[in-house]
């Protein structure tokens, strides 16, 4: 059950295996950690190191090998898709690397989308106001620039108040300036919302702007670095 | 040439994977093809079989060119028939009408004698013996039976039969049983569908014939063949004129003999099918893969670029998209080539309980895998090659970059309404708002596959329609008794004295030639009574026609076959008494669906005859309940040549549009359902290819795989609705043709339209779409959610 100093995540023995036999892959190798609630999380790791992986099975789209993934203490390796959905549907925001909007549904709707589907959204608009995009909500995606549908994504992601936040690449389609302004949004509202958000990218540098950060190499947990003190984005060193 | 077909081994491993991917497509496409091919490899081979059969029947058994009867000419004059230019031979024969009584059936059965001459050489009009032998000239009493008549009663060589032929009653015995060219399709005499079971035809010898009908050194039909090319009408208006002195009702060729032409306008009404249904469903189907393949085209835009980035040329990649459609188009021909087969090789069967030949030659008419193949070869190419060219002309660098996004732009309909609607719902309809080709194209299809279903539902609700108020509103006898010859109207109370009868009606028809500007037509003129009750003149509203003065009511099909409308003065060459000719206005038309009838009132007919007081028939109104008893009446009465039972007919009208139009027309219904499962199908499944990535994010969203699937099946559902009347208008517009098309001089299938129709092929099509929207929702319930965050739009 909830308690206030339950973690936001705890794994144990996490393993996440492709095909079988001699052909196997083995994309997650025993994982264990841990994510306190409310932290701002980078995962970091060459490609094939198993971020992705892990992301995804924390995100509740895709379902371990073996282990545990306990969210809150219930383990997710053990839901059904019904419940996976519920979890997804009820407590975690994506932002995805190619935004992933809706083309047919203007900023807003697209936000409006899955805040109608949420316990208590926020308004759409506050939303869109939150990533600064409040005088584009009347805007298709076609009319946005990479930045600008990012934001729209980030403010979809948070409409909901989720308690986890997933960002897989979110600045990988995008130039640098564009990428602070995505980072210094995702800060602001890890540190506003109290949404434990997740971070993947290879670009180490990222890591000054989290509380923790996660590195992976061949399916393992190598370590753990701790941030005594943020970054802002701004000031990051590319 | 290298340049054209390097590279294609590698292709082709592409085409055949391409293929298995999209194989619920494909599989659907086939279907609408194969089921296009199989009705035009059905209805050809079907006609050719018949077609085939016919003919060998006919050389084989010197089917007559001309028929000529009269009512008593000497056997002399065949000379003078066999000198008329174009004759190669003239036999004389005596044929009459007459009644069977069987001891196990209560009503008369109509039988037709005829004389044979079993020792003459080179008979025409031959016979094919079935069982037994010929009558025998030394014997006597002996008789030769329709094998059809027989086998429907259990008799064969040795039985005995009870005859009333020309008012005596008489017994043969069976000597055989044999089927004839003039009696390939069996229908009693004032019947219109066949019941082998109610008409009975004898041969017997002529030695008997001559005695029975007082026709010594005479004949009463004169039977002809012509030489090679010869042209009819001469000849006809030859042995009129030869034959008048002695009672012609007017010789008639080959093409108006009533076996014949039966079994002809059955073959005309498959080459309808052949030459409206089958092009068709190949249009649908063209429809369907160029759709498919414009899809195709689409979502390999990155591969075409990096093919042609390679070096592979337009023409190349040309080519490879066009055998996926001619792949497609092929496998279709093979299924419906091999299901038309069976489905003709089925159908030829249930048509053989209809058309009674001795033997059938089943035709597998190979002209028709030739037609089979190049029709779907169009189909593939025009379905193919907008969407060949499309992939042709793409520039690699334009092709490897992703399409460009549909183009939402803000508009009159992306403000936000006056009613509040859900994001899933604004996101289909937007995508029909704004993409409108597609979706009209769509409707389209699915307004086909509708149409299909509609004009199969009309066609079915015509015919009872057109039973309905042929047997129970136009004609609304129990009875129709026809006397061997006109008899005075006296005659009417014999029957009005049986008990049971409720009302009779009498009935004069007479044989004549009708004319009009040029054209003419040999039938029969009825007189009906001032107010008729039981046989009535009706108008297009099935409204009785009161008033018509003198003048005579055609059936409605006259006006075009005469070319004669209301008041224009129709010529009619009595054939029979004092043989008047008579100029008479035509002071209307009237509803007929089966035949073709030709009204004056009696009594204007008679004054024109100059033969007041003459009935050749009587209609009866009976007691349901007292029936065996009038039957049994019937059969003792000396002047009745025959018993025309109307429920009798009615049912076997009935049974004959169920077993054989009714197979054809549950083969179409089963097309059209696949044609409605198959467009929608592959529309629903396109959407949701194109869609994968929306919908997968949505998932990942949270949506539930309900929820998800209404993005899609919403949109599917909506263009099903748009497409309701869309379907009805074509099935509505393709009926009235068909039915013109298949209506015959036989009968008329009236263009009526039931609402109900239009709800049936509805439910046809949305059943259609369920399933077709089932099957989609299991690729979304399927689908893996991982790739769909690392995929580019």
């Amino acid at each position: 059950m909830e308690s206030e100093d339950q973690p936001a995540f705890k794994t144990r023995g996490l393993a996440k295996t492709y095909g079988e036999g001699a052909s196997a892959v083995h994309a997650l190798r025993g994982v264990e950690l841990e994510i306190p609630k409310g932290e701002l999380v980078v995962l970091l790791g060459p490609s094939g190191s198993g971020k992705s992986t892990l992301l995804n099975i924390l995100g509740g789209i895709d379902r371990a090998t073996a282990g545990e993934a306990l969210f809150h203490g219930d383990d997710l390796v053990r839901m059904d898709d019904r419940r996976l959905t519920r979890y997804r549907r009820k407590h975690v925001g994506f932002v995805f690397q190619f935004y992933n909007l809706m083309p047919s549904l203007t900023a807003r709707e697209n936000v409006e989308l899955v805040a109608e589907i949420a316990d208590k959204p926020m308004d759409a608009m506050e939303a869109l106001e939150r990533v600064g995009l409040k005088n584009r909500a009347d805007h298709f995606p076609s009319e946005l620039s990479g930045g600008e549908q990012q934001r729209v994504a980030i403010a979809r992601a948070i409409a909901k108040q989720p308690s986890v936040l997933f960002c897989d690449e979110p600045t990988g389609a995008l130039d640098i300036k564009t990428g602070i302004g995505v980072l210094r949004a995702l800060q602001e509202l890890n540190s506003t919302l109290g949404a434990t958000t997740l971070i993947i990218t290879h670009a180490a540098a990222t890591g000054a702007i989290a509380d923790r950060v996660l590195n992976l190499a061949d399916g393992q947990l190598r370590n753990v670095e701790i941030n005594a003190v943020k970054k802002k984005p701004e000031e990051l060193d590319w | 040439m290298n340049e054209l077909f390097g590279g294609m081994a590698t292709l082709n491993k592409k085409l055949w994977r391409d293929l298995l991917r999209v194989k619920g497509q494909v599989l659907a496409i086939v279907l609408v093809i194969g089921a296009g091919i199989a009705l035009l490899v059905m209805s050809r081979g079907m006609v050719a079989s018949l077609d085939t059969t016919m003919r060998v029947y006919y050389a084989r058994y010197q089917f007559a060119d001309i028929f000529a009867p009269a009512k008593r000419a000497p056997n002399r004059l065949l000379a003078d028939l066999r000198a008329i230019d174009g004759v190669s031979a003239a036999q004389g024969r005596i044929v009459g009408g007459g009644l069977v009584d069987l001891p196990e059936e209560a009503a008369p059965i109509s039988a037709q004698f005829v004389s044979i001459d079993p020792d003459a050489p080179r008979r025409i009009n031959n016979v094919a013996i079935a069982r037994g032998v010929p009558p025998s000239s030394t014997r006597g009493g002996e008789a030769l039976v329709l094998e059809p008549f027989a086998a429907a009663h259990g008799l064969g060589p040795g039985d005995e039969i009870a005859v009333t032929m020309h008012g005596a009653r008489r017994v043969f015995r069976i000597s055989g049983t044999a089927n004839a060219p003039e009696f390939i399709y069996i229908i009693p005499p004032g019947d219109f569908a066949p019941d082998p079971a109610r008409f009975a035809v004898l041969w017997v010898t002529r030695e008997e014939m001559e005695a029975a009908y007082d026709l010594d050194g005479a004949f009463n039909e004169a039977v002809l063949t012509l030489s090679h090319g010869v042209d009819e009408k001469p000849v006809i208006a030859a042995l009129d004129r030869i034959l008048a002195p002695y009672g012609a009702t007017g010789a008639y060729a080959r093409a108006d003999q009533i076996s014949n032409k039966y079994l002809t306008e059955e073959m005309k009404q498959f080459a309808v099918m052949d030459s409206v249904m089958a092009p068709l469903f190949l249009i649908v189907s063209a429809f369907l893969l160029n759709v498919v393949m414009t899809r195709l085209v689409q979502t390999e835009r990155t591969q075409i670029g990096l093919l042609k980035s390679f070096g592979y040329s337009n023409a190349t990649i040309g080519l490879h998209y066009l055998m996926f459609a001619l792949t497609i188009a092929l496998i279709g021909t093979g299924v419906g080539w091999i299901g038309g087969l069976q489905l003709g090789r089925m159908i030829t069967k249930v048509y053989q309980l209809y058309f009674h030949f001795p033997f059938l030659i089943f035709v597998p008419d190979f002209r028709t895998l030739n037609w089979a193949l190049l029709s779907s070869g169009l189909t593939a190419g025009f379905g193919g090659t907008l969407a060949v060219i499309a992939a042709a002309r793409l520039a690699p660098a334009i092709a490897m970059r992703p399409p460009a996004p549909p183009n939402y732009r803000r508009g009159a309909s992306s403000g936000r309404g006056l009613f509040r609607i859900d994001q899933p719902t604004r996101m289909f309809m937007r995508r029909i708002v704004r993409q409108p080709v597609r979706a009209a194209l769509t409707v389209i299809g699915i307004g086909a596959a509708m149409g299909l279903a509609v004009m199969m539902r009309f066609n079915l609700n015509a015919i009872d329609y057109m039973l309905n108020a042929s047997f129970n509103v136009i004609d609304r006898s129990d009875i129709l008794v026809t006397f061997a010859e006109p008899l005075s109207d006296a005659t009417m109370y014999q029957f009005r004295n049986i008990e049971g009868v409720l009302y009779v009606e009498a009935v004069r028809s007479t044989p004549a030639r009708f004319s009009h500007a040029g054209s003419e037509r040999l039938a029969g003129i009825t007189g009906i009574p001032d107010a008729p009750v039981l046989n009535r003149p009706l108008d297009s509203q099935l409204r009785q026609i009161e008033s018509h003065g003198d003048g005579v009511l055609l059936a409605r099909q006259y006006a075009e076959i005469l070319n004669i409308g209301v008041g224009d003065m129709l010529t009619v060459e009595v054939r029979e008494g004092r043989r008047p000719t008579l100029e008479l206005p035509v002071a209307g038309f009237v509803e007929a669906m089966i035949g073709t009838p030709i009204y004056m009132k009696k009594t204007a007919l008679d004054r024109a005859l100059k033969e007041p007081g003459r009935i050749s028939g009587v209609l009866l109104k009976i007691d349901p309940n007292e029936s065996e008893r009038i039957y049994a009446r019937l059969k003792n009465m000396p002047m009745v040549a025959g018993v025309s039972l109307r429920r009798e007919a009615y049912r076997n009208f009935r049974k004959l549009l169920d077993e054989g139009p009714g197979t054809f027309r549950a083969i179409m219904t089963l097309v059209s359902i696949i044609i409605a499962i198959g467009v929608v199908y592959n529309n629903a499944r396109i959407a949701f290819i194109e869609r994968e990535r929306d919908l997968a994010t949505l998932r990942i969203l949270g949506f539930t795989k309900i929820e998800t699937g209404y993005v899609l099946l919403g949109e599917l559902a909506a263009l099903t609705i748009i497409a309701l009347p869309v379907g009805s208008l074509i099935g509505y517009l393709l009926w009235t043709y068909v039915a013109a098309a298949m209506s015959t001089d036989l009968y008329m299938i009236p263009t009526v339209v039931k609402a109900a129709g239009f709800g049936y092929a509805a439910i046809v099509v949305i059943a259609a779409g369920i399933m077709a929207g089932g099957f989609v929702q299991r690729d979304i319930n399927r689908f893996d959610l991982v790739p769909v965050l690392k995929s580019r739009e």
